[in-house]
């Protein structure tokens, strides 16, 4: 036995790897391969299934996607909405907490991660109180500080569902970020300084500005402000949103940016800003709770398409095309982080 | 970010009102934008606290309305609560242990050994993790139904192993996506972890077995630990994989889930609020416990301390 072990060293790691391997293979490779076959398969859970090897229906695909675009519109825009912010939140969080976190930084880490120990669902529930019309957040902007109509609502509206991924995913940015702003070596930002790299004024505050004012206008646009009003987007509603969000960008960048913080904190941490990213915007396309309780069927994403197909039509066919587009998307994000980041980062910062 | 900077260049110039002003906003602007972010991660959890003692009018706790401990007096009066919790209970007992013992094993294998599939192997762990949860339910899903009714899985699986769903389906998907994070947490502890220490054991006569146990497994078992707690409180919390692949079993969300369409009572912050307790009381102690063998800076100790005034 001894001696059969020393002669085949090299079996060892692929022992301690088979049986989680194994496990991994048989339920996640094997149903996404199943669930290709019925994306390009026919029929329903009642009626029975032909697909492959018989007869392939590749047109499912281009049928999907048409029948389905605007779902998917709406799953970029607010999947993309949200992980800007969680960006802009996230960030600056994760800086102080690295740079400036002193004795402060395990606590600070573990409000960042307490999230995680409510139920998903209950803190979106929680949302619904909170956005709601009798809640906080109305009972301030509407009837304290009269910004908005008195029959204005947030719940149902793009606004709800952005504000909810964004509130869900934060800690899936903060965490990466907040590992690789650790890795940056301080005497390298010292050095930087030291070199006359000082704050970047006139520069910060024009990006800043310009940056801001563009997040403003998308924001107004791609949460379709006008949905909300009954109305379409004024030119003022945007030109307002434009200014407020290059005044706001515009101080920011007076303050925080600095040359060295561009020159050399900002690049040693892409790989934490891409893997903040990926990790936000991913689940957060795929995510179908948030517009169930806090959107409408208006504001409906892919994933609610892809869980009512499934789960109350058994329209396995269109449900499994639009789960492998999904798939198929991610794994293309995946395959260009690991070429330009290489891969053993991946999980290091995912933990 | 420019705080030394501009610090700097105010000390040059002398104390003016302006620049004063300058670097007290560079010295706070951080911090109170950290402190603003925290407190929006927090608020969430404070609602639900809150209007776990709220006695809603009607049907659905949405409202407040009058401080009650009604809820928190008999938790699980509704009907099929206990047995849901019961369910996820017993899932993320069951999921931890397998997934903690699977994933582990990976990860030793991937930071001692060098082996040519190794980086394959690490970008392979990743994709589950990164994979939207609704497609790892979804496409679990189609494998369970395809094992009643396609071939060739009809032929090779077992009828009645994987459909009608259930609680095996579930504890099914809940090992599946728990071992990759058990893998990449046991990975993030034993990378800084000193070789020299077995290599200092097997120098002293201890066979690789016995290495193992008194020497690798005791500096590992915190980062296991780590993993174990995630791997049970992603498994007690998580929903969407969960509705694929439950049928018509509950687990404490997917009763939320249901329920929450005809009403939605304050039991359910009740047990959210029991379960967010527990979590944050373990990983307190986990804390604590890991800091006990932790080496303490001399002048921390009341002893020193004494020793030094007296």
């Amino acid at each position: 036995m001894a001696g059969f072990v020393h002669r085949h060293r090299w079996l060892i790691p692929y022992a301690l790897m088979a049986p989680g391997l194994l496990w991994l293979i048989v339920f996640f490779v094997v149903p996404n391969v199943q669930m290709f076959i019925f994306s390009v398969s026919e029929g329903t859970l009642q009626t029975g299934f032909t697909g492959p090897p018989e007869a392939w229906y590749p047109q499912n695909y281009p049928n999907a996607v048409a029948k389905f675009e605007e779902n998917f519109v709406n799953s970029l825009v607010y999947g993309g909405l949200a992980t800007t912010l969680c960006f802009l939140i996230g960030y600056p969080l994760a800086y102080t907490i690295a740079f400036r976190g002193g004795r402060y930084r395990n606590l600070l880490l573990f409000l960042v991660i307490a999230p995680f120990f409510t139920s998903f669902l209950i803190r979106t529930i929680s949302w619904k109180i909170i956005l709601g019309n009798d809640g906080p957040f109305l009972s301030v902007v509407r009837d304290v500080l009269g910004v908005v109509p008195a029959n204005f609502t947030v719940i149902g509206t793009p606004l709800a569902v952005v504000a909810g991924l964004t509130y869900e995913f934060l800690p899936f940015m903060v965490l990466p970020l907040y590992v690789s702003l650790e890795k940056v070596d301080r005497q390298l930002v010292e050095a930087a300084q030291d070199l006359y790299a000082g704050p970047w004024r006139p520069g910060g505050t024009i990006a800043g500005a310009i940056c801001g004012g563009a997040l403003g206008v998308a924001l107004v646009v791609g949460l379709g402000y006008s949905g909300l009003v009954g109305s379409g987007v004024a030119i003022s509603t945007l030109a307002a949103a434009g200014m407020v969000g290059a005044g706001m960008g515009g101080a920011v960048g007076t303050w925080l940016i600095s040359q060295s913080f561009l020159r050399v904190t900002l690049p040693l941490t892409i790989p934490g800003v891409f893997a903040g990213s990926l990790l936000t915007f991913i689940p957060a396309i795929g995510d179908y709770v948030n517009v169930a309780l806090l959107g409408s069927p208006k504001t409906q994403m892919i994933g609610n398409v892809i869980q009512g197909r499934f789960l109350n039509q058994n329209d396995y066919p269109t449900a499994s095309t639009l789960s492998f587009i999904l798939m198929a998307a991610i794994l293309v994000a995946i395959a260009a982080y690991a070429r330009v980041l290489g891969t053993e980062d991946l999980g290091a910062s995912a933990a | 970010m420019s705080s030394r900077a501009s610090a700097s260049v105010a000390a040059g110039l002398g104390p003016t009102g302006i620049q004063r002003l300058t670097s007290t906003i560079d010295r706070w602007l951080l911090p109170v934008y950290a402190g603003l972010a925290v407190t929006y991660l927090m608020v969430p959890i404070a609602i639900m606290i809150l209007f776990s003692f709220n006695d809603p009018i009607g049907k659905f706790n949405y409202r407040w309305n009058v401080f009650s401990l009604d809820a928190w007096a008999d938790p699980l009066a509704r009907p099929g609560l206990a047995e849901a919790l019961g369910n996820s209970l017993l899932v993320a007992f069951i999921a931890t242990t397998v997934a903690t013992t699977l994933g582990t094993l990976i990860a030793l294998a991937l930071t001692r050994y060098r082996f040519r599939a190794r980086s394959a192997t690490n970008l392979f762990i990743f994709i589950p993790m990164a994979t939207p949860e609704i497609v790892l339910g979804a496409s679990l899903l189609t494998l369970f139904v395809a094992s009643a009714s396609q071939e060739p899985f009809k032929s090779i699986i077992p009828q009645g192993l994987f459909y009608p769903l259930g609680l095996n389906t579930i504890l099914i998907a809940h090992i599946m996506f728990n071992i990759s994070y058990v893998v990449v947490t046991v990975q993030a502890r034993i990378r800084g972890f000193d070789r020299h220490l077995e290599e200092a054991a097997m120098d002293l006569g201890a066979t690789e077995w016995v290495t193992f146990w008194r020497v690798t497994f005791p500096l590992i078992f915190p980062g296991i630990l780590a993993a174990a707690l995630l791997a049970f409180s992603l498994s007690i919390d998580d929903f969407i994989i969960t509705n694929f692949a439950s049928g018509t079993t509950n687990t404490f969300p997917v009763w939320i889930w249901g329920t929450i369409r005809n009403n939605l009572p304050p039991q359910v912050n009740v047990i959210g609020t029991i379960i967010f307790g527990t979590a944050v009381g373990l990983v307190v102690l986990a804390t604590l416990w890991s800091r006990r063998d932790a080496p303490r800076p001399v002048a921390a100790t009341p002893a020193a301390r004494a020793e030094r005034t007296s």
